[in-house]
């Protein structure tokens, strides 16, 4: 409906961090200087559940209010959901996919039955683990969705997590900087 | 790039539910009593850790129930203090013979309140079945369509409470906006502060020089005259609401009325809705005026006490009118808004506009950019004729038979 809004949908089971993913994302672009929404699907909120949470990013205010079922990205934090959910509803010929995976883009393209040009795969989970000593892989996929996205400030981005992350682990901090190199090399490994 | 419209704001990234406690926590209020509840949950846990960090001087008193959180409000706004509380659903449903009392004893109470459907069958998304149950309990009601207004609500809502001397609920629709991030300016605390002042009541209990007494029994010798005492009192609120959108505008930079009209003043077909889907309306709203079709829209911001005369005003010129209200009355006739609107019509001598009613959005159902443009559609139908305006309620995505 409106051409310059982004719509986001991000998939993953509860307790990953889809939803803070979702809320840290839209704080960070903010920063950036433009309007956001993040919101969550809440259902059965249990640990290990498919859940999704949302963003829309634009230049005017953004007035909807309603759920969002054609996003332009899709932002798969737990591979097995492909198995499981219909994470490519909705997304069309022009929407862009991108997994927390170690297999290609043309393998995942396969699996989901989509174009390989709408698929974005970086190993999330091993930047996480190597970065932040976890599989907690949203916060990285923050900086893949950036860099997929295109029109956004790498720089700002992290600048606002920074401050963000700053506030809450002022006490721990490896923390916030094991995030922001998380954030940092899934925006440079995340390929086609 | 976002802009602040008050030179002194701040733009943040919020929930419905935090900018409500983030409003309280500026407000500071001498007494706030509450009982958590989903989706309202997070405005008084927010708020109840400000008073544990010693941010605000509050007082917070965890109560057993909303029964008791309402009575607790009540005794606090009586004895003299600046009193607030939060809810939602069954929570306000467990309030209700001290709403009634809250405000027979002109009490100004601010309550925060997310909108959430009533049980049976229990679900915690949604509509706005509470509140509008509520509607005759001589509570102001401001429904907010989105984050910044239910932060600006909450800060004009203490000062109309103490002005009207009635109790006065602003509201959110859970979930879409209670738990939906969205950009909020908020102002300094020293402006909010000055904006609503110091609260000192006329009279109150702990006012040992000037004894009285509140909630005494009141027979067929006056109970009728302190009954109409107080439906005036709702009548008057209407101007008391406008002066503090004055002020506020003054102050803050945003304007506020009574309802609010979106492209409605040449439209031939309109919508009126309360809440979050008056944003998405709009949206609609934008795309057929690009199309050249002449659709408006009315939101109504202040439910209680309701602009009769303004929104009959606002009406009069288009040819047909679609109420969308997110409550069912299950009266066998009508649902809430919709017999408002239509009285407010009729009252006012304006017969032009075909009025029809649809119900929608029940326990969160979904209700996007596509089911209002069908109801457009079909009020453009009504318009030109080629359709017959439904004498009875429609509903949006439900499955029916």
């Amino acid at each position: 409906m409106l051409a310059k809004m982004i719509e986001v949908r991000w998939h993953g089971r509860g307790g990953q961090g889809a939803k803070t993913a979702a809320l840290l994302f839209a704080e960070a672009v903010l920063a950036t200087g433009k309007y956001i929404q993040a919101f969550p699907e809440y259902g059965p909120e249990r640990m290990g559940a498919p859940v999704q949470s949302f963003n829309r990013v634009s230049e005017d205010p953004i007035t909807i209010h309603s759920g969002i079922t054609n996003p332009n990205y899709v932002v798969i934090l737990d591979p097995s959901l492909m198995e499981s959910v219909s994470v490519t509803e909705g997304v069309g010929q022009n929407g862009k996919v991108i997994v927390n995976t170690s297999f290609s883009a043309s393998e995942i393209a396969q699996k989901l039955g989509i174009d390989a040009g709408q698929v974005y795969v970086v190993n999330a989970s091993q930047i996480a683990v190597e970065t932040m000593g976890k599989d907690i892989p949203n916060t990285p996929m923050l900086g893949a969705l950036v860099k997929v996205i295109g029109s956004l400030d790498i720089d700002s981005v992290l600048e606002d997590t920074k401050i963000k992350l700053t506030a809450k682990f002022r006490h721990k901090p490896e923390v916030i900087e094991g995030n922001l190199a998380s954030i940092k090399r899934a925006f440079d490994e995340v390929k086609n | 790039m976002i802009k602040t419209v008050c030179s002194k704001g701040k733009l943040v990234a919020k929930t419905g539910n935090e900018v409500m406690a983030e409003a309280m926590r500026q407000i500071e209020p001498d007494v706030v009593a509450a009982y958590p509840i989903t989706p309202a949950t997070e405005i008084v846990q927010i708020f109840s850790q400000f008073v544990a960090d010693g941010v605000v001087k509050s007082e917070y008193v965890a109560v057993e129930s909303e029964h008791s959180a309402m009575s607790a409000t009540i005794a606090a706004s009586a004895a003299g203090a600046r009193a607030m509380t939060g809810t939602s659903s069954q929570g306000l449903c467990l309030m209700w013979e001290m709403l009634y009392i809250a405000s027979g004893l002109r009490l100004p109470i601010v309550m925060a309140e997310v909108n959430r459907a009533i049980s049976a069958p229990i679900n915690i998304h949604g509509d706005h079945s509470d509140t509008m149950g509520a509607r005759d309990a001589g509570w102001i009601q401001i429904y907010s369509e989105n984050s910044q207004e239910a932060y600006d609500n909450m800060i004009q809502a203490v000062k109309i409470a103490e002005k009207a001397k009635l109790p006065t609920l602003v509201t959110t629709d859970g979930f879409i906006i209670s738990h939906c991030m969205e950009v909020v300016e908020t102002y300094p605390d020293a402006d909010v502060k000055a904006f609503i002042g110091k609260y000192e009541p006329e009279r109150y209990l702990l006012d040992v020089k000037k004894p009285y007494t509140l909630g005494s029994i009141d027979l067929q010798d006056y109970y009728f005259e302190h009954r109409y005492q107080l439906a005036q009192a709702v009548r008057d609120a209407k101007d008391i609401v406008l002066d503090v959108s004055e002020d506020f505008k003054k102050t803050f930079g945003r304007k506020y009325d009574l309802c609010e009209k979106y492209m409605l003043d040449d439209a031939e077909i309109a919508v009126v809705v309360i809440g979050s889907t008056a944003g998405t309306v709009k949206a609609v709203v934008k795309e057929l005026r690009e199309r050249g079709i002449k659709a408006g829209f009315l939101k109504i911001r202040v439910y209680r006490p309701f602009p009769a005369e303004q929104i009959a005003k606002d009406l009069e010129h288009v040819k047909a009118v679609a109420v969308m209200d997110r409550a069912d009355s299950c009266s066998g006739a009508f649902a809430p808004v919709y017999s408002d609107v239509v009285a407010s019509l009729y009252a006012a001598g304006v017969t032009k506009p075909k009025v029809v009613n649809y119900v929608c959005g029940l326990g969160g159902r979904e209700i996007n950019t596509g089911h209002i443009a069908v109801v457009y559609e079909t009020l453009g139908k009504i318009a030109s004729g080629i359709e017959k305006p439904s004498n009875k309620v429609e509903y949006i995505n439900v499955r029916i038979r």
